[in-house]
This record gives C-alpha cells, sequence and structure tokens, in this order.
C-alpha cells in the first residue's frame, strides 16, 4: 500500500436548484489510476473542477501529501502539482505543436529548447508528435497527445483524464494506455474519468463511483463485472437491449459511388462510398470523429445534394431530392448536434415536433398549420420516449441532452421511417436512456426499417448492428458481419486500412 | 460582490412584455435628464411630447397627425420584421421607400390628366412593384454571389437619393411649375389622389394597407409553414436546412416582401399627405421603421403600437421643437435613446441578473 497522495473529504458543490455534489470523499494513492465512474449528470465534473480550482467547494476539505490544499485558481492547482485533460481541447488550429504549448506556460522557454522538450518528453512516454506540425492537421489522437505532453511539462503529481478515449481508435487507445502505466510506474497518480467499463477494467487499479452526487460505492475494477459496475452507475439493473431474430428484406437503400467535396473549410470530403441496407438490417457505421460522418448523414438527409443515382431508395434515385421530398418518401434522419441542428433551442417541443414531422404526419393544411395536431405529436413522442418535461410547451433548451436526445429520435421513430439514419444516437445520455434508444432502433428494425447506425461508440455499434464497416477520412471500410468481428480487426477498419483499395490494386 | 448574468431555461414570458414599457420609462428619465442639461424643464418636455399630442388644445389637428405619420412606419416595420426574424437584414427601406414613391407617382402622372377608376390601383401596384425591384437588386447579389446584403441595401439608399432629385428636377418635373423642382401635386389630380377615407381622420388608403399587412403578417408568422420557416431560419439556420428550408427562396421572399411594401409606403406618401415628389420628399420613414420593428420586439401587433408610439414622439418633437425651441438633434437623440435602452433591457429576456460572492474563475 503506498501513500495516500490526494485525500478528499466531504466535498459539497450545490448549485441552484441541484446539489452537484454531496459530502464526497475519497483518497488517491501515488501512482494509482484511479477511476471515476458515474452517468452524465452524477457529479462527476464538477467534482474534478473543485480539484483543478474551477470551481470552489461549498464545504468539505482536501489534503495534498498531507497539507491543506484549496486552489482558488487552475495556476494555483498546476503550481501544486494537478494538471488536466479535458475533454474538449483548447488548441489553436492555426498554430504549431510548440507554439500551442507555449501559450499554456507561464515563462515559455524559447521555442528552439521548447521543440527540444518536447521531443524529449514524447519519446520518453511513447507520445510520437513533431513540435513544429501545425495543430490543424493533427488527428484527434495527436491533438489529445498536444495536451498530455502539455500537462507532462509541468511534472505532475496527478493528472486529470476525462474520458480520453472517446476519440481514439483502439490502436491509438492501446498507445494511451501504454503512456499512462509508464507514469504510475514513475509514481504519477492518474484520475480516470469515464463511463467506458471494459476499458475502466483493463486500466484503473481502484474505482469509486458516484450517482447524483454521491460516492456510492467503490472497487477494485479488475475483480468487479462490467455489469455490476453498471448497475452500481445507474442504481438498479437496467436490461440490455433484446435482440430479436430478424428476418431481412429487401434492399431499401442503394449508395453507389458517393463522392461529395467538402462542404466548407473543416469538413470533410465523401470519396466513392458504397453500400446498401436491406430492411430490418441495422448498418453500424463506425469511424472517429471528423472523418466525414456529418457529411454522410447530410448526404443521406438531404442537406447536401448528390448525384441523383448515387442515392437510390427502393430502385427510385433519390440524389437530387431536397429533404422534404425524401421524407415524404420515408428517408429520415437524426443528426448528431441535438442543439441547433436536429432542434432548435428556443422553440418550443411543440414547434419541434413540426421541424421534421410537418409532412408525413400531416401537420398542415395547404400550408396553414394545424397546431392541435402538432401538439399531440409532440405529446405523443413525450409519452412513448419517456421524455421528462412538464410539457411540450417548454423550450428545447431546457430539457437535459438526454431527454432531448430520446426527443429527437423518438420524433422519427414514430413516423414510421423506411430508412432512418442517426448520427451518435446516444451521445452524452445516460445508461438507462441510451439503452431505450437503443431498444427503439433495434424495434424498428423488427418492424422492417433499415437503419443508419453511425456511431462512435463501438460497444453499442457491436451491440446492436448486423452488419458493421467504418468511415476513415471520408471513404467506407469493407463491410463485415458485426458478429465475431474482433477488436483488432475494427481497429483497422477505423484506421484507415482500406481493404477494396487495396482489392483493387 | 458582483453582479453576474445567467441564462435563464426558458426565454421570460413576463420580461417579453414588460420590456418595452421599461425602455419607454428609461427613456423618459434619461431625456428629461437631457432636457434639464438643455436648460429646459423636464416635465413640461416630457409632457409635450408625449402629452401634447393628444390631449393638448390642439389635439384636434395632432391625432390625424398620429395615423399619417405612424402608416408608412409600420407599413415597412411589418416588412423589414419579416427579415429580421430570420437573420436577412434589410437596412435599405429609405431607397425602396423612395423608388416606390417614384414609380408609383410616374404611373400616375403618366396618366395626367386622365380621370379613371383604375388609375389609383395601377399607382399602387407600380409602388410596390418599384421597392420590390429595389429590394431585389441586393437580394439577388447576396444569392448569386454572397455579398452582404446590409451594405448594399444600404448603399442603395443613396443611389435612391440621386434618382428621386435627378427625377424631381428633370422627368417628373411639373411642367407648369415655373421652373421650381418637384412634380405635379396629386392632391389637384382627384384619380391619382391618395385621399382620406374620413375627412379629418387621418385616415388614408396608407392607413388600410398597413392595418392589412399586421393582419397578414399575423397570420403568416403564427399559422403557416412559411412564416415557421422564417421563425426557424433566424433561431437556428443549420435546423431550418435540416427541416427543408431553402435558403435562396426565403432571402428572395423576405427582401422582396419588405421591398414591396416600403414601396407601397412611399406611394402612398407621395400621393397623399406629401402630394408631390421633390428632392426632400423622403424623411427617414425608412430608417426610423428599423428602431420600430425591434421596439413592437419583430411582432406584428407590437409593431403596430410601436409605429403609434414613434409617430407620437415625431409629432411631439416637433411641438417641443417650435413652443420650447429644444434643437432638433435633442429629438432625435430621445428616439435613438428609445432604441438603446430596449436592446439593454431586453438582456433580461433571456438572462436573469444575480448577485454572486466574487469567486476566483
Amino acid at each position: 500500500m503506498s501513500a495516500v497522495l490526494l485525500s478528499i473529504s466531504g466535498l459539497t458543490k450545490a448549485y441552484p436548484g441541484v446539489v452537484a455534489n454531496s459530502n464526497v470523499s475519497f483518497d488517491i494513492e501515488e501512482g494509482q489510476v484511479h477511476a471515476l465512474l458515474g452517468e452524465n449528470g452524477a457529479g462527476k465534473s464538477t467534482l474534478v473542477k473543485m480539484i483543478y480550482g474551477l470551481v470552489k467547494p461549498d464545504s468539505g476539505k482536501m489534503m495534498l501529501r498531507g497539507s491543506v490544499y484549496t486552489p482558488s485558481e487552475p495556476r494555483a492547482a498546476r503550481a501544486a502539482g494537478v494538471a488536466m485533460v479535458f475533454q474538449h481541447f483548447s488548441l489553436f488550429e492555426a498554430l504549431n505543436v510548440a507554439e500551442n504549448i507555449a501559450l499554456g506556460m507561464e515563462n515559455p522557454p524559447r521555442m528552439r529548447d521548447l521543440a527540444t522538450r518536447i521531443r524529449e518528453v514524447s519519446e520518453t512516454y511513447g507520445l510520437p508528435l513533431d513540435p513544429y506540425r501545425t495543430v490543424g492537421d493533427l488527428s484527434a489522437g495527436e491533438r489529445q497527445r498536444v495536451e498530455i505532453i502539455r500537462c507532462l511539462l509541468q511534472d505532475p503529481k496527478l493528472l486529470i483524464m476525462d474520458e480520453p478515449t472517446s476519440v481514439l481508435t483502439p490502436q491509438e487507445v492501446e498507445i494511451l494506455f501504454q503512456t499512462l502505466r509508464k507514469l504510475t510506474s514513475e509514481g504519477v497518480a492518474i484520475l480516470y474519468i469515464s463511463h467506458k467499463l471494459e476499458e475502466i477494467r483493463t486500466l484503473c487499479d481502484h474505482a469509486t463511483i458516484l450517482r447524483l452526487g454521491k460516492n456510492v460505492g467503490s472497487c477494485v475494477p479488475a475483480e468487479t463485472t462490467a455489469r455490476d459496475m453498471a448497475e452500481l452507475m445507474v442504481g438498479s439493473a437496467f436490461e440490455a437491449p433484446a435482440r430479436a431474430g430478424r428476418a431481412l428484406g429487401d434492399v431499401a437503400l442503394d449508395v453507389t459511388g458517393l463522392s461529395l467535396p467538402a462542404p466548407n473549410e473543416f469538413g470533410t470530403s465523401l470519396r466513392n462510398i458504397h453500400f446498401t441496407v436491406q430492411q430490418g438490417e441495422i448498418l453500424g457505421i463506425g469511424g472517429v470523429a471528423g472523418n466525414g460522418q456529418d457529411e454522410l448523414l447530410g448526404a443521406l438527409s438531404g442537406e447536401i445534394l448528390s448525384d441523383a443515382g448515387a442515392i437510390v431508395l427502393k430502385g427510385q434515385p433519390i440524389g437530387r431530392l431536397g429533404p422534404v421530398a425524401r421524407r415524404a418518401l420515408g428517408v429520415l434522419a437524426a443528426p448528431e448536434e441535438r442543439l441547433g441542428h436536429a432542434a432548435a433551442p428556443d422553440m418550443s417541443l411543440t414547434e419541434n415536433a413540426l421541424l421534421t414531422g410537418a409532412q408525413r404526419e400531416n401537420l398542415m393544411n395547404r400550408g396553414f398549420l394545424k397546431w392541435a395536431e402538432t401538439e399531440s405529436f409532440a405529446k405523443r413522442i413525450i409519452e412513448a420516449f419517456d421524455v421528462r418535461t412538464p410539457g411540450p410547451e417548454n423550450a428545447a433548451r431546457s430539457l437535459s441532452g438526454g431527454n432531448l436526445q430520446k426527443f429527437v429520435i423518438g420524433r422519427e421513430v414514430l413516423q414510421r421511417p423506411e430508412v432512418l439514419v442517426v448520427n451518435q444516437p446516444t451521445w452524452g445520455v445516460d445508461a438507462a436512456a441510451a439503452a431505450a434508444i437503443r431498444q427503439a432502433l433495434l424495434d424498428l428494425a423488427a418492424k422492417g426499417t433499415a437503419v443508419i447506425c453511425i456511431s462512435q461508440d463501438l460497444d453499442e455499434l457491436m451491440e446492436i448492428s448486423d452488419r458493421f464497416c467504418a468511415v476513415n477520412e471520408g471513404r467506407l471500410s469493407d463491410i463485415k458481419p458485426a458478429q465475431g468481428l474482433s477488436v483488432d480487426e475494427i481497429g483497422l477498419m477505423m484506421g484507415g486500412a482500406h481493404g477494396m483499395e487495396v482489392s483493387h490494386a | 460582490m458582483m453582479l453576474k448574468l445567467e441564462k435563464r431555461a426558458q426565454p421570460s414570458l413576463l420580461w417579453t412584455y414588460l420590456t418595452p414599457v421599461v425602455a419607454v420609462i428609461c427613456t423618459m428619465i434619461a431625456g428629461g435628464a437631457l432636457f434639464a442639461v438643455l436648460g429646459k424643464n423636464p416635465g413640461e418636455a416630457i409632457a409635450t411630447i408625449f402629452w401634447q399630442p393628444l390631449f393638448g388644445e390642439f389635439a384636434f389637428y395632432y391625432r390625424p397627425q398620429l395615423l399619417i405619420k405612424g402608416a408608412p412606419l409600420v407599413l415597412i416595420a411589418i416588412g423589414l420584421s419579416l427579415g429580421f426574424r430570420a437573420g436577412i437584414w434589410n437596412i435599405g427601406a429609405e431607397g425602396q421607400y423612395i423608388i416606390g414613391a417614384l414609380t408609383g407617382a410616374g404611373v400616375g402622372l403618366a396618366f395626367y390628366p386622365a380621370e379613371a377608376w383604375y388609375i389609383f390601383p395601377l399607382m399602387v401596384m407600380a409602388g410596390a412593384l418599384g421597392g420590390w425591384a429595389w429590394a431585389m437588386i441586393p437580394a439577388v447579389l447576396r444569392t448569386r454571389f454572397g455579398t452582404n446584403e446590409i451594405l448594399v441595401s444600404l448603399m442603395l439608399v443613396y443611389v435612391a437619393e440621386q434618382l428621386l432629385a435627378k427625377m424631381a428636377l428633370g422627368l417628373l418635373r411639373n411642367p407648369e411649375g415655373h421652373g421650381f423642382p418637384g412634380s405635379r401635386n396629386f392632391q389637384q389630380y382627384p384619380s391619382g389622389h391618395n385621399a382620406e377615407i374620413i375627412t379629418g381622420s387621418g385616415m388614408h388608403w396608407g392607413v388600410v394597407a398597413a392595418l392589412i399587412a399586421v393582419i397578414f403578417s399575423y397570420i403568416l408568422l403564427n399559422r403557416h409553414i412559411l412564416g415557421y420557416h422564417i421563425r426557424l431560419t433566424g433561431q437556428a439556420p443549420r435546423a431550418a436546412k435540416f427541416a427543408g428550408v431553402n435558403p435562396t427562396r426565403l432571402i428572395l421572399f423576405c427582401l422582396g416582401t419588405s421591398g414591396a411594401l416600403a414601396g407601397l409606403a412611399g406611394m402612398f406618401e407621395v400621393s397623399g399627405p406629401a402630394g408631390q415628389i421633390n428632392i426632400d420628399f423622403n424623411v427617414g420613414y425608412g430608417f426610423t421603421a428599423i428602431i420600430v420593428a425591434f421596439l413592437g420586439r419583430l411582432h406584428p401587433v407590437g409593431i403596430m403600437l410601436a409605429g403609434l408610439l414613434m409617430a407620437l414622439t415625431y409629432i411631439g418633437g416637433e411641438i417641443a421643437q417650435s413652443n420650447l425651441g429644444l434643437p432638433a438633434a435633442a429629438i432625435q437623440m430621445f428616439q435613438g435613446m428609445l432604441l438603446f435602452f430596449l436592446l439593454a433591457i431586453d438582456v433580461l429576456t433571456n438572462f436573469r441578473i444575480r448577485r454572486t460572492k466574487r469567486e476566483a474563475v
């Protein structure tokens, strides 16, 4: 048993109307990988913000190596040896790696010395990174390395990592884990926030589980099943989606040679995409964020037009049709970004129900709106998908992420689509709601809808999809049956080994 | 201790309605202070602006003026509000107003001295068409080449002003006007005259058109898919694209409608209250209507009330200028304050103020 590095006792933080953390206590030992587990809204972020000096606790105290630790700002936390890698990177795309790192330093050394140090650290910890590359050209995994190296240059005693693997391929995850293990062998403690249970089981020595702001238990992950940890997180047993045997029907959607230029400077161009989906089938499309997922959804929903024959619905070319015409034919979509894309934040749920439901739910008469029918459609969505809200007159932005996601998915599912395209259907959604959404997609497929599920959550894709493929830099990998696919194979598909091009060569 | 703005989960309904009232009160206080600094009795000045036109000794003269000045403001502001809601910024209504007056008057004068029932309706159509065409210039430039409609529409105001001067001195000049600039006067041309419908009420066809515009705009925004798409585009452009809104068509519709309504306002003005095309025909209705649109919260009924309020400050301001000797600039500043306070207090609709202890961030 090694010495305690950071001891937290009785930390409490309340915001108006909600207690984010209530009397949370636990210890982090030197050289330990300590997992902080919990659903969205369980209070994980508030807790680490208090440790990092971004938020001041209402009560409770923290001890760092035996002395009282009350960081008033992140600078004080960093000076005390606490560093943090955020989920969302704060990097300037137009600057190079070394310049970005210099920006975060109190007294940056000369650029040449800094570059040398960056090289040293990156080689020591197995994080290959060229200090002179422009950040805009880096992949998400490489950008994360910039953030990690920025932290390591401060010689931290405690490194906080907020959901670091959400943007990585399995291979990149493996590299990250090796780095973290090397760090712990040198005595650095890591506070690791995640809700991916399997990776916590492989990496972490100890786990503290938060639920509704309270510490509800701790465990040694390697000796606990993922299911038990999930139940601790949720507080009750929850059901894994049932996967009924489905008979596949005719080909519903046939995409052939879909190529599109990038819609904007930061977009990805789609290159020669081929796939088919049958009625009753769920096609899972994995891939690291920013590899063309948004563009693919746009091309399928009709927001981006393509050659007419590139997208064919049951023999009918629809590539030149806009979203309204495609909806009329039964091609529905639910984009990733809930606020501002799938829904208008300041509009009521009733008005948002109209957003995509106007045609198929027959909510207008020669352009005049039937508000009564629209409201009852909104109520049907709220009821069928257990959306927690006082009523359909509430603004979309007043809903929590998970509830709004249920509303957005429910809005499309209830319109009986022929083809449904979803992007990140359970992103930022708690486990219970995620299970409900996945079940809804499975039920929909069982009724004969062809479902295309774009997601970065591999567990989710393996759970629900019949066939799997991945997008990488706007190209689609080979499509393989999801069952029996190994993690290595998935990693290769995501990492850009283009099976199809190789076979053509 | 410090004050902090905190975003509300829902826009406050109370503040949506309270904001204009509070803004008017703040304007009275700050305006009163301004008048006091200028050496006038603030109470008297405020009363002159707000009370005299409605209930003073000469109210019988000023009350009709309220409709005459309010109608063009409301008509233009209704058109502008459609675009503003969709994030399409037509700042050049003044130019469309001038062109509408020119085309409307031009058609009327072309028939002179013939008398027929169809002349006035033709003038109305020509006025709307002229304003529409002038607004189509920024609209087409924006949809074709991505130019900024704010700059293009604004610059076209100055082009329109030059055209107005040219017409007043040239093509449309009254041949019997002894060389003075300005066209024939429509008040002496019954077929082309936008006369009062009820004598002494100030109620001319422009007032009727403004009322119809208010009603149509209300129905459009609340009951029709096009109005829904306008609001959606303004609030969440990406969601609008996802819903299937065609941005090009929306830009053409919004700019076209606001141009047509501004053109109508100009046509009703030139054939009625103003009477003739002249170099100084336009008095800034097109710009003031921007204030009216925002003061009325871009809501049709709100715009109607705001138009009347703005007309009141115009008339009251003129009385204050002649009776109290207040400079015209002070009155304009007073009107500007109204928009200033409105926008400032508007923050409270979406945010609440919270006192916080100083906390390191």
